[in-house]
């Protein structure tokens, strides 16, 4: 939607990090709104309408999952959680309540950006869901259509499962998946738990599509969290 | 002559006695020959002389016996209010030792020293009451009459011909820091008698005024000028002593006295006491348990047990021997004690049994050697018919009939034989009838057995047959040898039975011992042990068993434990604490607090005692056996030298810890001032200098600002994870959360994490496709990769390769990082995993945690990790992760292509 302001809340209490984004997001073309607390936050949500929300996971009134959950009864808007290291526990859970994505503390603003795109991109397609026909991703080029896969313009086998997982991963394409929502989406709901298949099945899916598989370049790893399919 | 300095060990004993003494009170004795002498009025004198003083002084207790004259000297004196005691109905008034100890007076007086208290009291006596307040470091004046010293007992008895029941131990008197005799002639006290002046209650006038005759008088006049002779005399001896005057005693001899269960035990024990006093020797009182010792009713062994109990009252040392022989087990006793004297009763048996079953006196005379032997008589009249309980009849009435029945066996037995072997044979089968008996049923079924055997013997094998009557007069030979051999048989195998017997007891009791200790040596922590002993204890004594330790406050705690099944009432934790203050066992069979349902001893260590045991038996009666208490008693040392052991390496592990802490933080705080201020001068240098230009710097100068600021404060917050890392496993605060992973997607991860830092560098991967998956935490075991890795990218010069590879065997998975770089120094292979440890030529500064944390996460896992040099140049990290679990199963699928 060329021309038109993208509108992003920003929910965080610290004030020298809601300065940092107030500085750089709108020199990309975002309008930003800004929340200090949760209530604060759900009220301005309700309010503004935010095509993006960014939601710091240590508010001091509410904890960040009730606010994902209240916000998620009314509206799909994309919502990326801004989170510390080492909560890659608190991380999962929010993504599996309906959060987005997630971004690190510290973390730059080319990452910040990335995410944010990402998130507005999947967001826009489901809106519309004019999926493209043909996926490509640098050597890497699907052809949903016609369900085949080419590497350098060499067409790879792929497994029902391998393939599905990859679809899947397309479809979120630069959007992190966890272990559960990739389960849940490939394998079915009664097998969440077997987190084991999921990174069996990755470990082909590498061997089949990536150079160096243990240095990948498209299916990356967030470890404790889950997958990625990298688009930038 | 011979060396006269005195004895070093002596003197420091003296010393240190002596510095014991300073923090007791002191106790003053007002000794007097009978009632009346004025030692009351005496105290109360000598009370007002001090309060003029200045002094502190309280009346615990004073009996007036309304006189006038000693009430007039209560005024001015602060008494204690006494404690209210309902007994059968009636109010008694006592001594109150709590308001005493709490109200800390310099000077307490204590009348009447030997009073029994109150029944419920915490001591039977109120000698126990003033030791107790001696110990509490409050100086005591008290009244005693001569007849009532506990050695004096039997001699006033016999001179006045009344008994008193209130005694007061010699030590007492003999501890006494001054003993003021109260003297009056006998003249003037029967004229203080008839002038009423004398205190008697009415029902013991007729009593008492035999008592006070004159002749009585003088008699108890002379024993107390007496003993308060042998004090000044014991005080001189001491001075020389101290002088080395001269010495006194040429050797540490003592001597030795033999209890027996009868009834003038305490009177041996007395003499030998007085014996003893005389001499200025220690003296030791023993028992020897026989296997006969079995058989003994129990009354009997209390009295032996009460026996013993009063030789410790009166400062005896007691012991139990076990033998068979009496005479032998006393004189080798004997000679490892050094003992110069021994004491034994005189035999009352008759003459005939001496004779025939010999005695220990005269073996004792004919043994002894070099050891005088006294011999001493025992006082008749005193003595109870031994009773022996119904049901031990019961028990031995079935014993009898069972040996008639042996007999009647053996008859028809020897009945069947009759008309094939001879008289001869016919004996022998009765003889082992008599064999049987008596190693089943004891002495007098055997004895039985005997007779019976003779007389059906002769009734049914002797002619004429069926008859008593015997028609060859040499038979009456062969009854008699017959009776003989078959009572001396039964004999044997009686005490060849009880000897087994015995031997089978002491064998238990040192097994209970030997179970106890390895049990106590392989295991730590004080909660366990006080577990195992409580078990062990519980098992031996078939009681309940509690352990109380004492915490910081020398507060006793009760220890709680599935072990540990005791009905405790919460009124007893006074007891408890009373016995680890007091370091004297106390509650049911003792002295002490004897109303408690269970005895509470003392957890003594080597430096005072460390908490209480409370054993509560099933069956009282059990714990007035001498052997049971001993062996109670040394299994309770035992565990206390345990617990006490622990404690002190519980004590000096958190010594270490505590240091290895303090030196960790000492560490962490040099290392990381320094290395947080390092990225921080640049922040705060580069920010400062792009706040203050005005155009001066050209855009390449603040592009380069900019990214030393960006580059130091991620270093910063490479710096505070690796931090927090450390911190969290130091503090075993990590919590593996393992999953199955394929190790090379790990290292994908942490190459993914590290993308911007590998820029100058070029990576290679050599991980197999069929790597097994490693049982891991993922989240850690990247942390581990990235750690290595940063380090590679450290030391390894740019455009150099950091090769990265994995390798799988049976039992584990070995993953290897190597580099190009200067490699590790000779010798510090090792020393690089240490904390804080950072090799001289780093690039850029560390903490030098990374490779610790490594080596945390990994052994975390039962890993191992090293480093090693590489060939070519460079330094080698591997790190291995067992395979111990079998690889999970995915479910396979067909691998049919998915094309059109």
């Amino acid at each position: 939607m060329p021309g038109q302001e993208v509108t992003v809340l920003l929910i965080e209490d610290e004030p020298e990090i809601r300065r940092f984004l107030r500085t750089t997001l709108p020199a990309h073309g975002f309008r930003l709104y800004e929340a200090a607390t949760g209530k604060e936050g759900l009220a301005e949500a309700q309010a503004r309408n935010p095509d993006l929300i960014l939601l710091d996971l240590g508010l001091p009134d509410l904890e960040g999952s009730e606010v994902i959950r209240q916000v998620r009864e009314w509206t799909a808007t994309p919502i990326i959680v801004l989170s510390a290291r080492d909560q890659e526990q608190v991380k999962v859970a929010a993504l599996d309540l309906g959060a987005d994505d997630y971004v690190t503390k510290p973390f730059g603003v080319d990452e910040l950006l990335a995410r944010m795109r990402a998130a507005l991109r999947h967001a826009s397609r489901s809106a519309t869901d004019v999926g493209e026909p043909v996926f490509t991703l640098g050597d890497l080029k699907v052809d949903l259509g016609r369900r085949q896969v080419f590497v350098s313009a060499k067409e790879i086998h792929l497994t029902p499962i391998e393939y599905k997982l990859l679809t899947t991963l397309i479809r979120y394409a630069g959007k992190v998946m966890t272990h559960r929502q990739l389960l849940k989406e490939v394998w079915g709901p009664l097998h969440v738990e077997e987190g084991h298949y999921l990174r069996v099945y990755m470990r082909q899916l590498r061997n089949k599509l990536e150079k160096t598989p243990a240095h990948p370049r498209y299916l990356v790893t967030e470890l404790g969290v889950g997958y990625r399919l990298r688009t930038e | 002559m011979e060396d006269r300095r005195p004895d070093p060990d002596a003197l420091l004993k003296r010393v240190q006695a002596a510095e014991a003494e300073q923090a007791r009170g002191k106790l003053k004795v007002f000794f007097g020959a009978t009632a009346g002498v004025g030692k009351t009025y005496a105290m109360l004198q000598a009370a007002h002389e001090q309060r003029r003083e200045g002094i502190d002084v309280v009346i615990g207790w004073v009996e007036t016996h309304g006189r006038a004259e000693t009430e007039a000297l209560l005024e001015g004196l602060t008494m204690l209010p006494p404690r209210l005691v309902e007994h059968r109905g009636t109010t008694l008034r006592e001594f109150d030792l709590d308001a005493a100890l709490a109200r800390r007076p310099q000077i307490i007086l204590m009348d009447e020293l030997a009073h029994t208290n109150a029944p419920g009291s915490r001591h039977p006596k109120r000698w126990q009451d003033v030791k107790e307040l001696l110990k509490a470091g409050i100086n005591v004046y008290t009244t005693v009459n001569v007849q009532h010293l506990e050695c004096l007992n039997d001699v006033v008895a016999q001179i006045t011909g009344v008994r008193v029941s209130e005694t007061v131990p010699d030590s007492l008197l003999e501890q006494a820091d001054d003993v003021e005799l109260i003297d009056l002639p006998p003249d003037d006290l029967l004229q203080r008698l008839k002038d009423g002046k004398v205190y008697m209650p009415e029902q013991a006038q007729h009593a008492l005024q035999n008592f006070f005759r004159k002749g009585n008088l003088i008699a108890l006049r002379e024993m107390a000028l007496r003993r308060t002779a042998e004090r000044v005399d014991q005080q001189m001896e001491v001075y020389r002593r101290d002088h080395a005057v001269v010495r006194t005693w040429p050797a540490a001899e003592s001597i030795m006295v033999c209890v027996n269960m009868k009834p003038r035990g305490p009177r041996l024990v007395r003499a030998a006491r007085t014996m003893a006093t005389g001499l200025h020797a220690k003296w030791i009182a023993v028992y020897v348990q026989t296997p006969r010792h079995l058989r003994i009713p129990q009354a009997d062994r209390d009295r032996v047990n009460q026996t013993l109990r009063l030789a410790e009252l009166l400062g005896a040392e007691t012991a139990v021997l076990s033998g068979a022989n009496v005479a032998q087990e006393l004189l080798s006793y004997a000679r490892t004690r050094n003992v110069a004297k021994i004491i034994v009763g005189k035999p009352v048996r008759a003459r005939w049994k001496e004779w025939v079953f010999g005695s220990v006196v005269a073996e004792l005379v004919q043994q002894s050697g070099e050891t005088d032997i006294y011999v001493i008589t025992g006082e008749a009249g005193e003595s109870r018919p031994l009773a022996t309980q119904a049901v031990k009849r019961h028990s031995e009435w079935s014993s009898y009939g069972l040996g008639v029945v042996g007999v009647g066996l053996s008859t028809t037995v020897a009945w069947l034989m009759f008309p094939y072997f001879g008289l001869a044979n016919l004996i022998m089968m009765y003889l082992l009838g008599v064999v049987l008996v008596a190693s089943r049923y004891g002495r007098g079924p055997s004895v039985l057995a005997s007779v019976l055997s003779v007389a059906a013997f002769d009734f049914f094998f002797v002619p004429p047959y069926l008859s008593f009557a015997v028609s060859d007069i040499q038979y009456l030979l062969t009854f008699a040898v017959m009776l003989v051999v078959a009572l001396t048989i039964s004999g044997l195998a009686v005490r060849t039975k009880q000897q087994a017997e015995l031997a089978r007891r002491q064998e238990r009791r040192t097994a209970v011992l030997y179970a106890l200790s390895r049990d106590l040596a392989t295991h730590r922590g004080t909660g366990m042990l006080a577990q195992l002993a409580a078990k062990h204890l519980r098992e031996v004594f078939d009681s309940q068993v509690a352990i109380f330790l004492a915490d910081a406050d020398k507060r006793v705690q009760l220890q709680r434990g599935e072990q540990l099944h005791f009905e405790f009432d919460p009124k007893e934790s006074g007891v408890a604490q009373w016995v680890f203050e007091h370091n004297e066992r106390a509650g049911l069979g003792t002295d002490t607090l004897a109303g408690a349902s269970a005895l509470y001893l003392p957890l003594l260590g080597s430096s005072g005692s460390i908490g209480v045991v409370a054993v509560r038996p099933t069956e009282s009666s059990r714990f007035l056996d001498p052997d049971q208490l001993l062996l109670l008693e040394s299994l309770v040392n035992q565990v206390a030298l345990a617990i006490e052991r622990t404690r002190l390496s519980e004590e000096a592990q958190q010594a270490h810890v505590h240091v290895e802490t303090e030196r960790m933080r000492n560490a962490i705080l040099s290392s990381v001032s320094h290395d947080l201020r390092t990225p921080l001068a640049t922040i705060t240098g580069s920010a400062s200098s792009l706040l203050d230009e005005q155009g001066q710097l050209d855009p390449a100068a603040r592009l380069e600002l900019v990214r030393s600021i960006y580059r130091e404060a991620d270093r910063l917050d490479r710096l505070l994870k690796n931090l927090l890392d450390m911190m969290r496993i130091e503090a075993g605060a990590v919590q593996l959360s393992k999953e199955w992973h394929p190790i090379d997607e790990v290292v994908g991860a942490a190459l993914a994490r590290l993308e911007g830092r590998l820029r100058d560098h070029t990576v290679n991967t050599a991980f197999p496709a069929d790597l097994p998956l490693v049982l891991v935490d993922g989240v850690l075991l990247e942390q581990v990769m990235i750690n290595l890795v940063e380090n590679a990218v450290k030391y390894a010069p740019s455009g150099s390769a950091i090769d990265l590879s994995a390798s799988a065997s049976d039992r584990e998975v070995v993953v290897e990082v190597a580099d190009r770089g200067p490699g590790i120094p000779v010798g510090e292979e090792t020393r690089i995993f240490d904390k804080f440890y950072r090799a001289k030529p780093a690039r850029e500064g560390g903490v030098g945690l990374g490779l610790t944390i490594c080596r945390g996460i990994i052994e975390a896992h039962g890993g191992r990790i090293w480093a090693e040099n590489r060939r070519g140049g460079g330094a080698m990290f591997r790190f291995a992760v067992p395979l111990l679990e079998r690889q999970p199963s995915v479910e396979s699928e067909q691998a049919e292509p998915k094309s059109a």
